[in-house]
């Protein structure tokens, strides 16, 4: 079968949209310049399926984007008022889980939870604060952790295992104490091997992942997503 | 305290969040508190007032990265934001070795402090305390809002709602939001200010000027008016201190501290603002979770002090800037050879130093040096540093320690409404023993007990309610402890007695 075959297409709210073998329908509608809300899922990296913002309805099912395999003729909705709803009370969940203080947190602007969150219209947490205890880590010379904000998308995870070879970062715990863990005796991030150039220093969609002493350097207001919503931004590292 | 081993270490963590999250942002709610105490001939021995105080927001910092602080230390005050974003970035302009920042970045910072001190007065003169010094301290609660002064003096809150919007507009062309900006940053400022900004701000300046010599007028005339009234009210001898220029100028950003006494005497001159903490102690009282400091040198009776506009304009040797420097003179004549005391006093003086911030605006939005050059120092790390401004309500203190892993390990800050503690409470008695008659409060007493804290501006949200009046409640005690009166006053202007005069406890 041709990979690249004009007729080849999904339909998504009533677009058709391209795909080549292979390819899942969040990974094709990206690569098609259309948006579909998703928080774990980044074009270089296998789908994880964690976060479920990016649902969808096929049918009678909801089923998340980014591990769902495009298909010919395949009728796949997404901007619908029930999936808005549900993606709403997703990122809410996210918010109240961690501890989010966009205000001070340097990477607003940057941030694709909060982008994100903006995208569905979010203006308030909506469920009680959890307040969970999380701790940071500013034990590496060049890298802060704070803990505070991990969404556990695991993209350090597939990030240092799959292009920097290190698995420093792993997920623990289960549940609601799923947690991320890092890989030395010490359990600190300075008795890794972990360094500022790996992918992982880069990867993360929030703010927990940090360079050191950076800051507010850049200034709110010329941040990525203070330029365009992140419904028109480019796929990528934040 | 961020332990470093990994384990979920700080406890203070969630309870310091919790406090960030909510209380800045809702701001403390609540009655004022005051307590009267009398001694067996109805005699005022003692006022206190009760002030609800940011407890734990320092304990919330430590432990977070100090390139943070800055941005999150806006969250302690809703009125003055600005001042604690410059206070943090000058602490921690020490800490990472940038003393001095490029002369670009202190331009910045310092158009933005005066915006923000612009911003904070007129809110202050206009919107809070106008009603109370043109209608009179007793007029009806539905005529003590800014609405009432628009139907009787349309002018003069037009030119408030305006004046305070321009200074709101300098910060946001320099901080890059009007609420919580991230312009300054530890070393130095992350933005100039665009031609457009400066066109626009420069446009909009000779009106500003103009409204805020109307203002001085204004208030001077109202003294002038009422010489009594406003020279006895509320009355307190203190010691003044504040940052002046290192030529005696007013200074607002960066200076030297200068104390003098209640006799216009200087007391100490000079000192570099690191030794700031070192000059002070902190008395603390069984009855308040807000301090006393006072200058260590003479202790706790006779070392307490007051901050802000009226220290400020008296403690330094001139303003530099013609018109502000021409009006304090007129202002000084009125202590003939001594300081002014008077509590009321302290509106003419911000008003001075509204004048002021908008001639200096002027000066600085004509230096290039805000639209290009370097904006960020670095230097050798320290582990510590101190950053003291003039914030509009009187020096502001912050004191950061800084771990190698970059975390803060200790945060301390004194602020005006702290320094004024003592102050404020002298003022609040001095009223009470003039206004108060036997053992009942009346609502009259109450109302001056206001206009006496008001002006001082204290950082209390119930100070703060824009249209409300401020909740308040007194209570009256007497020798052995007994409550012998009540009484309260919501924010829409209700007035009860809680728990009337109990007869039977109050008997002897
Ligand atoms: S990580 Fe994102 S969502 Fe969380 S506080 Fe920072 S900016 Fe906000």
């Amino acid at each position: 079968m041709s990979s690249a075959d004009a007729a080849d297409v999904f339909h998504l709210d009533g677009h058709d949209v391209p795909f080549t073998t292979g390819e899942t329908v969040l990974a094709a509608t990206s690569r098609a310049g259309r948006y579909i809300p998703h928080l774990c899922w980044h074009p270089d990296f296998a789908p994880h399926g964690s976060c479920r913002v990016c649902t969808v309805r096929v049918g009678a099912r909801l089923v998340p984007a980014c591990t769902l395999p495009a298909a010919t003729g395949l009728v796949v909705e997404s901007d619908t008022a029930e999936l808005r709803h549900l993606r709403l009370r997703l990122l809410q969940l996210l918010f109240v889980e961690g501890n989010h203080f966009c205000p001070s947190c340097e990477k607003s602007g940057d941030c694709q939870l909060q982008a994100t969150a903006y995208a569905v219209d979010m203006t308030g947490p909506h469920f009680e604060e959890f307040y969970p205890a999380r701790p940071v880590d500013a034990s590496h010379p060049d890298i802060l952790l704070d803990l505070n904000r991990c969404i556990l998308c695991s993209l350090c995870v597939r990030a240092s295992r799959e292009v920097d070879g290190k698995s420093v970062f792993a997920l623990g715990g289960h549940g609601i104490d799923t947690h991320l863990l890092i890989d030395s005796p010490s359990g600190r991030l300075v008795d890794t091997d972990f360094a500022p150039t790996d992918r992982a220093a880069s990867i993360c969609p929030v703010g927990v992942i940090l360079p050191k002493r950076r800051g507010f350097a850049v200034p709110i207001g010329e941040r990525r997503f203070d330029q365009q919503p992140i419904s028109a931004a480019e796929e990528g590292d934040p | 305290m961020t332990d470093l081993a990994g384990a979920p270490a700080s406890d203070a963590l969630p309870a310091g969040l919790r406090r960030v999250a909510i209380d800045p942002l809702s701001r403390v709610e609540g009655h004022g508190k005051v307590t009267l105490l009398v001694d067996e001939h109805n005699r005022v021995r003692q006022a206190r007032l009760h002030i609800v105080e940011f407890r734990g927001f320092e304990k919330f910092i430590e432990g977070r990265p100090y390139w943070e602080v800055p941005v999150m230390v806006q969250r302690l005050c809703g009125i003055c934001p600005v001042s604690h974003h410059l206070a943090a970035s000058k602490a921690l302009d020490h800490v990472v070795g940038a003393v001095p920042v490029t002369r670009s970045a202190t331009l910045l910072r310092r158009l933005m402090h005066y915006g923000q001190v612009l911003q904070s007065h007129a809110t202050h003169f206009f919107h809070l305390a106008s009603p109370d010094l043109l209608f009179g301290f007793d007029s009806e609660v539905s005529r003590r809002n800014l609405m009432a002064v628009a139907e009787t003096c349309p002018d003069v809150a037009r030119q408030g709602v305006l004046l305070r919007k321009f200074g709101q507009e300098v910060i946001r062309a320099t901080a890059g939001k009007r609420v919580h900006g991230t312009g300054s940053v530890p070393g130095g400022m992350n933005r100039h200010l665009s031609r457009e900004d400066r066109a626009l701000l420069h446009e909009g300046l000779p009106v500003m000027i103009d409204w805020a010599e109307e203002a001085v007028d204004l208030i001077a005339r109202l003294h002038a008016e009422q010489p009594g009234l406003y020279t006895r009210f509320a009355s307190v001898r203190s010691n003044l201190l504040s940052l002046v220029g290192m030529d005696g100028s007013l200074e607002l950003y960066d200076g030297v501290i200068r104390a003098r006494d209640a006799t216009g005497r200087i007391l100490l001159d000079g000192l570099s603002d690191q030794a700031c903490l070192e000059l002070l102690e902190e008395e603390v009282k069984p009855w308040t979770y807000l301090k006393f400091p006072y200058l260590k040198s003479l202790g706790p009776e006779q070392g307490w002090y007051r901050v802000g506009p009226l220290a400020r304009i008296q403690n330094c040797d001139f303003i530099a800037s013609a018109r502000a420097e021409a009006r304090r003179q007129a202002f000084l004549a009125l202590g003939q050879g001594e300081p002014v005391h008077a509590s009321l006093a302290y509106h003419w003086a911000r008003m001075i130093e509204l004048l002021h911030c908008l001639e200096m605006i002027a000066v600085l939005l004509a230096d290039p040096a805000l639209l290009a050059g370097d904006l960020m120092t670095a230097g050798e790390r320290q582990r510590a540093g101190t950053g003291v401004i003039e914030a509009p309500r009187g020096t502001l203190i912050h004191h950061y320690e800084v771990g190698d892993d970059d975390l803060v390990t200790r945060c301390n800050l004194i602020v005006s409404t702290t320094h004024n503690n003592r102050a404020m409470n002298e003022a609040v008695c001095a009223v009470a023993r003039e206004y108060l008659d036997g053992q009942t409060l009346t609502d009259g007493l109450l109302n001056h007990i206001e206009v006496a804290i008001r002006a001082y501006d204290p950082c209390l949200s119930c100070a703060t309610h824009a249209l409300g009046r401020m909740p308040l409640e007194l209570t009256l005690v007497g020798p052995g402890g007994a409550v012998l009166d009540r009484l309260r006053r919501s924010a829409e202007g209700r007035i009860e007695r809680p728990h009337a005069a109990p007869e039977a406890e109050t008997a002897r």
